[in-house]
């Protein structure tokens, strides 16, 4: 089994907010992240597919497809968003950015793709909020 | 919070730190000659030291209120207090962690790991890693 990575770069907006405490408790758990006006970050979005090399190409999945998957899956979705008012997934009362929703956002949009087109699976999503912060899904409960 | 599908969901943060420290590699059980060749330029009398980077990785369910497996407050007070504090521009072969035991990166991560087991939700490390150089990295398992 081959294991394959592909990066891309995305620059979003976001804040932390759960609708249902107070905003003193919004303040004191989430802190910075909390400003509703939102601040914003350089991502780094990992997907790692795993597979056997195809007979004939000796690849695992083709790259250029990968790119073109995440590109229209995640990217043109996220990249110079706010993912908060913008991504349907962060929408109010839903899901908050946080790193690990983002990697769970992103594996739920590509991981149905990667299925149904591709002779590999998706083994992990990784998503870097700063080189020294990130999370990491790989599918399941 | 809706988003039901996901609240149970098992994720994985991670957070890297910077810490420098000097160390020596030198087993008292070994000669002087095997000592050298065994550790090479690690074996300097007076030691050397790194830029290190500890990348701590926490797995667990992502809370259904905060969508956080851990909050990165919390972790890095852990960590800062008990990791950084500690063997930030240190010499590690001082500290009572390798009174007994030689300061190879390998060790210093298992050394790492202990100390944070004590101090993160049980179970909850996934793997710490040590990278010594941009060339070298040691990585545990957090069990």
């Amino acid at each position: 089994m081959i294991f394959l990575t592909r990066r891309a770069t995305f620059s979003a907006s976001h804040y932390y907010w759960n609708e249902a405490w107070t905003a003193e408790k919004n303040e004191a758990v989430f802190g910075r992240c909390a400003n509703r006006n939102g601040h914003g970050h350089n991502y780094t979005l990992e997907v790692t597919v795993a597979g056997e090399p195809d007979a004939v190409t000796g690849f695992v999945v083709d790259l250029k497809w990968l790119k073109d998957v995440m590109e229209r899956e995640v990217l043109a979705g996220f990249d110079h968003r706010h993912l908060n008012l913008e991504v349907e997934e962060f929408g109010q009362g839903k899901l908050i950015p946080t790193t690990e929703n983002i990697a769970i956002v992103a594996w739920k949009r590509l991981e149905p793709a990667i299925r149904k087109a591709a002779g590999a699976q998706l083994s992990r999503v990784r998503v870097y909020e700063t080189p020294e912060i990130f999370a990491e899904y790989r599918g399941g409960e | 919070m809706s988003g039901s599908t996901t609240k149970a969901a098992k994720a994985y943060f991670g957070r890297r730190y910077a810490l420098s420290a000097s160390h020596r590699l030198h087993v008292d059980a070994l000669t002087a000659e095997e000592n050298r060749a065994a550790y090479g330029k690690c074996n300097n009398p007076h030691g050397h030291g790194h830029n290190y980077v500890v990348e701590v990785m926490v797995a667990g369910p992502v809370g259904s209120e905060t969508g956080m497996v851990i909050n990165l407050v919390d972790l890095d007070r852990v960590v800062n207090e008990r990791v950084v504090e500690r063997f930030d521009h240190r010499n590690l072969n001082l500290d009572p962690a390798f009174e007994c035991k030689v300061p190879t990166t390998e060790n210093f991560s298992l050394v790492l790991v202990e100390i944070l087991r004590d101090a993160l939700p049980e179970g909850s490390i996934e793997h710490l890693r040590i990278e010594e150089t941009e060339n070298n990295f040691f990585e545990c398992c957090g069990d």
